[in-house]
């Protein structure tokens, strides 16, 4: 299902791109390759001020690239004006033009193009049909709602069949609703229109379910690059494990001999161990069991004490506060159904399959700054 | 679309050679005859010259010794505080009934409260000077100040009004929660918060009398005359450099007082 | 410049029945200044008018003087040319330098503010006197062109002259209304133009110079306004065989005490400043953006 990424003669290859904005000492984007296959939804994702839309300029060629190349089907348009680079783009504000109205908006690439005046009346209804706006065609984008304006900005974007699709945080100003809405809308343009889609945002629940893949960004640098469930379940830094979803994280020093992380109070079973030093391992929620009775856990798991300090009623399921012997806080999660083996109070016993850990290096030890994440409910993949 | 010019997010904001260059020539076009003037006031020589070959205060000394520009001079300064003071009490007063009354009108009253403000000025000159003839108001103190008044007072009414549109009336109800009667309200709520909005009131009259020339031109006589008239007359009778220092305090002085409401300002929201 | 604040709602006060009364009795404290105006402003301005219809005799001769006197008419089509000259001047050299204030930091913008309030601060007449001695002969202007070789340029007493300083006069009151048009446009719709096909100058023409047009006018008609009852610095820097409306109706009255015909005169500049805030409130409010700026920096 997810394309693979391509050999560079297709699709848009960001080769090494840096940006530093002129006044400012550290790079916006810094040094950053990426590839893109056609056809591909890509999402940036990242806290802001950490270079996605900076990326995404550089790209529609808003601004810049202060070194590096950007590709488009083997092409080189590092230099070229944004006017020349074909590629559909949409804007968290919509940047509908308020003195036209939504089929002018429509036809104002085509007329860019200089199409025929009877192509781009067809054209125009195509496209007003695909976001389902036919009746509007003569409304001013002031008399639309946020959601209706936003569509018309997709119908504006892709009428010209762009070479891709880039969208800056398109549903950032929109309401919850509107959001879920327009984010089946989007996967429904993606598949119907076969079209390379580039879409920023720092919306972990969005990026997760539209993306095939998607690029962590990080104060300027790409964290790790792959398919939702290869970050959600195998997280390459701490700052992708706490960016995406909620997870448990046990600090301590690898020994790679024995094959373990020991901690303060504990040691935690790290098979496939990278290397020695100071490390994390990280669980994420549904993966760690809560056993009043120790014997139940099969021998390979990894067991820690833990007392419960909370427990939280979402809908779906419990959140389980838990605090560890060292002091390590985290968090479990039971589907609503089944009765729950413990209350606040209760030391339990934690229980957890090692293949469902990630292991990652801590940065230097150093404290590490956990972006604020949006919605506070977990996220299952 | 939102009404504040939006940060320049992802984008290079420099502005290009071109522009820059018309924008510098434009500044240029803006401040040239303000900073001409004070280098000619400094002039040590008998007629103008620019720049100066030689330097000196001499027409300082000139001015400051002259009667007849020390009599204009305090003239105006009287006119102008007279001006400020009712221009401010009035307009105080227009702008708290146009924001707190409801009435038919409201907005027709707006329009006259602005209306001497975009009046062609030459005839808000000679109809005041006519009926002024019939009043016998020429070359009195009374006649410059309600005349200056009349052209002040939008300046009040826009000033006051913005800060009135400001003000959160919610404070008002805060206040009353906290305890506070409507009197208590008005002096330690309302009065400070206004305060800066009315204090430039007073101050844009008080600049719009002391540089106005049209009306004034009219109704002077030889007994009252306002600066900005002796101005004029010593240009086109004259020519005489002593106005060259009259001009260097002018724009000294009103720039002096201009500034007053903006530091005001500046020091209450830093502390 | 707008916080977004929880305001009660209009009609909402903590004491109803209170404030109702208070709301009425607010009303009375117009009352002062409305009488001011009425007696010191409406009422002369009324007068003369009358007096155009009545001095020195009842009917309509002091229009068909202006018509016949082989002048007026002339000064007229001049004074509405020089406005027309000196406002599309101001738009011209305005517009540029009020979309760089869009485009700079807040630092530039605060002294650009500052540079175009200067003309707004400093004395008229310390001003007209400044252009008098650039604009004479041997002025600073005369000299500066004598450097490039051209010699006796003497914009004193001539049109040219009395354009350049008006425009300089005139350039907050349209570079203000411009700026705070061109605020409210959002820059994204440019980037949005030229990622849809179009080149950066036809993005300008077709999107960002349509979205301006508001502030345009609101400018111009502004500055044509004020220009056409300017009084000093024609009077001062342009020649008596050029005057203008103003000065004639000066003259009018110091030299001939000719209430009537300076009346006609008059109602006239009246009758066109009416007419085009009439014809401008159609499209936009021309003096909200300047009203919104006496204030504030």
């Amino acid at each position: 299902m997810s394309p693979s990424p391509s050999d560079g003669s297709h699709g848009i290859r960001i080769s090494r791109v840096s940006k530093v904005y002129p006044g400012t000492a550290r790079p916006a984007v810094d040094d950053v390759s990426l590839d893109i296959a056609p056809g591909e939804f890509m999402t940036l994702l990242g806290p802001s001020g950490s270079g996605k839309t900076t990326m995404l300029s550089m790209l529609a060629g808003f601004v810049g690239v202060s070194a590096g190349s950007i590709e488009i089907d083997g092409r080189d348009v590092s230099r070229l004006k944004p006017h020349r680079r074909n590629l559909g783009v949409v804007f968290q504000q919509y940047a509908l033009f308020p003195h036209m109205s939504v089929a002018k908006n429509v036809a104002f690439p085509l007329q860019q193009r200089r199409m025929p005046k009877a192509d781009i009346e067809t054209k125009v209804a195509e496209a007003l049909k695909l976001v389902h706006l036919e009746p509007y065609a003569d409304r001013l984008p002031t008399q639309l709602s946020g959601g209706q304006q936003q569509r018309v900005a997709l119908a504006r974007a892709v009428v010209y069949q762009p070479r891709a699709l880039l969208m800056d945080e398109p549903l950032g100003a929109l309401d919850r609703r509107l959001r879920d809405q327009l984010q089946r809308e989007i996967a429904r343009m993606h598949r119907e229109l076969g079209m390379t889609f580039i879409f920023v945002t720092h919306d972990q629940h969005e990026a997760l379910t539209l993306s095939d893949r998607i690029a962590v960004f990080n104060e300027g640098r790409i964290e790790q690059v792959g398919t939702p469930a290869d970050l959600y379940e195998r997280p390459e830094t701490l700052f992708v494990a706490q960016f995406l979803g909620e997870s448990t994280c046990f600090r301590g020093t690898v020994d790679r001999q024995a094959g373990v992380l020991r901690c303060e109070r504990f040691s935690v079973r790290v098979p496939e161990a990278p290397e020695t030093g100071s490390g994390v391992v990280i669980v994420r929620p549904e993966r760690l069991e809560l056993c009043a009775d120790e014997t139940e856990v099969p021998e390979s798991h990894n067991r820690v004490a833990a007392t419960v300090t909370d427990v939280v009623y979402v809908g779906t399921h419990h959140q389980v506060g838990l605090r560890f012997a060292d002091g390590t806080t985290g968090m479990a999660m039971r589907l609503v159904g089944p009765p729950l083996p413990a209350a606040p109070g209760d030391d339990v016993t934690v229980a957890w399959d090692p293949a469902h850990q990630a292991v990652v290096a801590d940065p230097a030890g150093a404290a590490v700054s956990v972006p604020e994440v949006r919605s506070a409910t977990p996220v299952l993949p | 679309m939102s009404d504040a010019v939006k940060p320049a997010v992802g984008r290079d904001h420099a502005l290009g050679w071109g522009l820059k260059s018309v924008v510098a020539l434009v500044g240029l076009l803006l401040a040239a005859p303000t900073v001409v003037v004070v280098p000619m006031s400094f002039s040590g020589a008998d007629t103008f010259e620019f720049p100066p070959k030689n330097w000196s205060v001499r027409w300082y000394e000139a001015f400051f010794n002259s009667e007849r520009w020390m009599f204009s001079l305090l003239t105006s300064v009287q006119i102008a505080f007279l001006v400020a003071l009712t221009a401010t009490v009035l307009g105080v007063g227009v702008a708290f009934g146009l924001d707190r009354a409801r009435f038919k009108g409201r907005n027709a009253i707006r329009s006259l409260m602005m209306a001497p403000m975009i009046m062609p000025g030459i005839v808000v000159a000679v109809a005041i000077y006519g009926v002024f003839l019939r009043w016998q108001l020429n070359g009195t103190a009374t006649g410059f100040v309600a005349a200056h008044t009349v052209l002040a007072l939008p300046f009040v009414v826009t000033v006051v009004s913005t800060s009135l549109a400001g003000y959160d009336r919610t404070m008002d109800v805060a206040a009353a929660t906290l305890g506070a009667t409507a009197l208590t309200t008005f002096f330690r709520v309302t009065v400070p918060l206004l305060a800066p909005g009315v204090l430039s009131g007073f101050v844009f009259a008080f600049v719009t009398s002391l540089d106005e020339v049209v009306i004034a031109l009219f109704l002077q006589t030889p007994d009252i005359q306002t600066l900005p008239v002796q101005m004029y007359n010593s240009i086109t009778l004259e020519i005489d450099p002593t106005i060259a220092a009259a001009s260097s305090l002018m724009v000294a002085a009103t720039t002096i007082v201009l500034l007053v409401p903006l530091l005001v300002r500046r020091k209450r929201s830093t502390s | 410049m707008t916080t977004a604040t929880i305001k009660a709602p209009p009609g909402v006060s903590p004491a109803r029945g209170a404030g109702r009364a208070r709301r009425r009795a607010a009303g009375w404290l117009i009352l002062p200044a409305a009488a001011l105006l009425l007696v010191f402003f409406v009422y002369p301005i009324a007068t003369i008018v009358w007096q155009s219809f009545t001095d020195p005799a009842p009917g309509l001769g002091n229009y068909v003087a202006l018509l016949h006197d082989g002048i007026s008419v002339t000064v007229i089509v001049r004074t509405l040319v020089t406005a027309l000259i000196v406002a599309g001047s101001t738009l011209i050299v305005a517009y540029p330098y009020a979309y760089a204030m869009t485009k700079v930091g807040p630092r530039a913008r605060g002294v650009m503010t500052v540079l175009v309030l200067l003309p707004f601060w400093t004395s008229l007449m310390a001003r007209n006197f400044a252009w008098y001695m650039l604009e004479r002969r041997d002025g600073l202007i005369d000299r500066m062109l004598g450097l490039i070789g051209l010699d006796g340029v003497v914009l004193l007493g001539t049109v040219a002259g009395v354009t350049v300083a008006m425009v300089q006069v005139m350039l907050p009151f349209m570079v203000l209304p411009l700026y705070s048009a061109m605020k409210q446009i959002d820059p994204r719709l440019l980037d949005a133009a030229t990622s849809l096909g179009a080149p950066r100058r036809r993005a300008f023409a077709k999107v960002y110079l349509p979205l301006s047009v508001p502030g345009m006018l609101s400018g111009f008609s502004l500055v044509f306004i004020m220009t056409l009852g300017f009084y000093i610095t024609p009077a001062l820097l342009g020649s008596p065989q050029q005057s203008l409306v103003p000065q004639v109706i000066g003259q009018k009255v110091s030299a001939l005490l000719d209430f009537g015909g300076a009346g006609a005169l008059g109602a006239v500049l009246l009758m066109i400043t009416l007419l085009v805030l009439f014809v401008v409130s159609r499209f936009t409010r021309p003096f909200t953006a300047l009203s919104g700026t006496v204030g504030n920096e």
